[in-house]
């Protein structure tokens, strides 16, 4: 559907978009996730066709774009800052690119009433903008977004600027409108949650490069790095060396000690083949913490409770290990048939070897 | 995002100002009761009346000096004062306007440099900017020196140009002196607009022309309105460029009026011109507030 191939966009001597290639699919939701400044918004705009890339080609549905300005383009834009019209109510807002186009009248109306409707912005078409709240405004951005029929709905932090309960609300319901309708949505956020939640992948970006492109479980999961580990959910990322050889059922296992002298047990085949040293990412939910010996794990060990916060639904643990290792866990909120956990408190830990991800160091 | 400040909403938490408010009025009410609104009256009375011995104004009523404004050679200056002011006003909005632009899209530092060199015509007397003119002008001019010089005379045009005391040297005077009144309002409305807003209608498809019609036009129409305002009516009665630069051929009806106080001394004439000018003031300012409406009405019908 679209297609990056080595764009790279430079602003006088800094490079912010570094020779990406990405391959965007027909109808699917495609999240740019990254830092601020790592060139999420450039790459964006030269696909809606603000900027023109110095290297490289994009292709939307097979056509050449790279040198086609923004008006030609059938892709079609929610901006940050919404960029309604101040001098057009609701409706004329919602119709203008069906105006541009020269949509007959009848049909015009037509669309904008069934996109109002969708957008559940019903009796509101004669409000002007400043008449309209955060959340409103942001739905008049988006009908008038996708009332053209676009074949890319591009959105550069669209919800950014909403509190954290419509924020939640408005992915939930952006998701919906995407599978109904089907378009292609090319989603930017430097929100890791609000990517993990709607996207049906996930470029995760840094520096001007894509370090990663998956289905939020395998960004999860599977970092390929420790930016991506770390950018992407929490992560205990440690440094870690390599101890002991092969060991286990058929050799499956590998020994490594962690920096502050925890030593685990890691797939031999995660272990980056010949290195000393790597990383190894622990997500603070993978590991089990209990007051008694936990079984059937290949990772197990004793430490203290350092420091408990209460986080509402769990409860986020520091954990000392008698080797000195300190790792955040998060466990449920105690309830009547859970044990509770107190800081000082010596517990058991357990990890599942296959739930340690290694990185290179 | 924000784009006028006219449509801001308004804030619930202002005080509503109080009576002592208005009093704050006072000094600007009394200055237009005592130099606005009391010389109207006396024009308007004036006006009646007719010219005595020695030029004595005698009051009275009567419609003589109306019925002699209806003489064709007074109508003709009329319209013609009217053509040169909206040819003017054409002029200052067609130059004026793509300057203002510019300036209004620079970075900030650029702008205030910018908006300083428009400004700074205004340093020296009109007068002496007009004299100047004069000097680049006339036949044996600096205008005419650099067209011999470069070639053009003979070459490209038969004969030196002939422009001073010409209809277009009047209008080349006043649109020099009233630019800067379109590009200031105009660039106080262009500064303001989101350029976000810009990239919004192209994304939905507006070319550069369906750009500046559909959104650049209407959200700088409040300084491009003032821009005319200030520029129609005062030139509709400028007489210091007619007289300087146009000589004694072309006279508009500032110089008529000027004429009727200062040399015929029939005050109740000139004032009835006065009274007459006064109205069509009135008229073209209701001509713009309406064309103004009927933007935003055909704006909603769509
Ligand atoms: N027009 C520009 N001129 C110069 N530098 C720019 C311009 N646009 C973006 N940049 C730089 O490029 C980098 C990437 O910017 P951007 O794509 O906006 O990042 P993001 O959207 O990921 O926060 C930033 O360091 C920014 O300063
Ligand atoms: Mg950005």
């Amino acid at each position: 559907m679209i297609e990056f191939e080595s764009v790279t966009k430079r602003f006088g001597s800094f490079t912010a978009v570094d020779a990406v290639s990405l391959h965007v699919r027909q109808g699917e939701f495609l999240t740019l996730l990254g830092p601020s400044g790592c060139g999420k918004t450039t790459l964006l705009r030269m696909l809606s066709g603000f900027e023109t890339p110095d290297l490289g080609a994009i292709r939307i549905a097979g056509e050449d774009v790279t040198a086609l300005p923004p008006y030609r383009r059938n892709v079609n834009q929610v901006f940050q800052s919404y960029a309604l019209f101040p001098h057009l109510n609701v409706r004329d807002n919602i119709a203008f690119g069906l105006r541009m186009q020269k949509v007959p009248k009848v049909e015009a109306r037509r669309r904008v009433e069934e996109i109002v409707e969708m957008v559940a912005l019903g009796g509101f078409e004669a409000r002007m903008p400043h008449q309209l709240s955060g959340g409103q405004r942001q739905r008049v951005a988006l009908a008038r977004a996708l009332v053209p029929g676009p074949a890319v709905l591009l959105l550069d932090e669209p919800l950014s600027a909403l509190d954290a309960k419509l924020r939640r609300q408005m992915q939930v319901e952006l998701k919906r409108l995407q599978r109904r309708l089907g378009t292609t949505f090319v989603f930017v956020t430097h929100d890791q949650e609000e990517a993990l939640t709607m996207s049906d992948r996930i470029a995760v970006m840094r520096g001007g490069r894509v370090e990663q492109l998956g289905t939020p479980t395998e960004i999860y999961h599977r970092p390929v790095s420790g930016f991506v580990a770390e950018f992407v959910g929490e992560a205990n990322l440690l440094a870690a060396e390599r101890v002991g050889g092969e060991q286990g059922r058929d050799g499956a296992a590998l020994r490594v000690r962690l920096e502050g002298g925890l030593e685990l047990s890691v797939p031999a085949m995660a272990w980056p083949g010949g290195a000393a040293r790597a990383r190894v990412s622990v997500r603070p939910e993978k590991l089990c913490v209990s007051k008694r010996p936990i079984e059937g794990v290949e990772n197990l060990f004793q430490a203290v409770i350092a420091e408990e916060i209460f986080q509402g639904a769990f409860d986020h643990l520091v954990l000392r290990t008698e080797a000195g290792t300190v790792l955040s866990a998060v466990v449920p909120n105690e309830s009547a048939v859970m044990e509770a956990l107190h800081e000082g408190d010596r517990v058991w830990c357990g990890l599942h070897a296959d739930d340690l991800v290694i990185v290179a160091a | 995002m924000q784009g006028l400040p006219g449509t801001l909403p308004p804030n619930p938490h202002a005080r509503p100002a109080g009576a002592w408010g208005w009093w704050l009025l006072a000094p600007m009410l009394a200055w237009l009761a005592l130099f606005v609104v009391a010389p109207m009256a006396i024009l308007l009375v004036y006006s009646f009346g007719s010219r005595g011995a020695l030029g004595v104004v005698e009051l009275g009523f009567s419609l003589e000096n109306y019925e002699r404004i209806a003489d064709p050679i007074y109508l003709r200056i009329f319209g013609r004062s009217i053509g040169y002011a909206a040819l003017t006003t054409l002029l200052c909005v067609v130059i004026g306007f793509p300057a203002a632009w510019f300036i209004a899209r620079r970075s900030p530092e650029w702008r205030g440099r910018l908006l300083l060199l428009v400004m700074v015509p205004f340093w020296t007397s009109f007068l002496i900017r007009t004299y100047a003119w004069i000097a680049i002008l006339r036949s044996e001019g600096l205008l005419n020196a650099v067209l011999k010089s470069s070639g053009v005379v003979p070459h490209v045009l038969p004969a030196p140009l002939d422009l001073l005391y010409t209809p277009t040297a009047v209008v080349i005077g006043l649109v020099y002196v009233y630019l800067p009144f379109v590009i200031l309002p105009v660039y106080a409305s262009a500064e303001k607009l989101d350029g976000t807003l810009l990239e919004a209608a192209q994304d939905l498809g507006a070319g550069p022309l369906r750009v500046f019609r559909e959104v650049i036009v209407p959200l700088t129409w409040p300084g491009i309105a003032a821009g005319m305002m200030l520029v129609f009516v005062p030139a509709i009665g400028m007489f210091a460029v007619t007289d300087l630069m146009g000589g004694a051929r072309v006279s508009m009806i500032g110089n008529v009026i000027h004429n009727q106080f200062t040399r015929a001394l029939n005050f109740p004439f000139g004032a009835a011109l006065g009274v007459v000018f006064t109205l069509l003031f009135v008229l073209s300012y209701a001509l713009l507030l309406w064309l103004g409406r009927r933007r935003d009405e055909t704006a909603k019908a769509r």
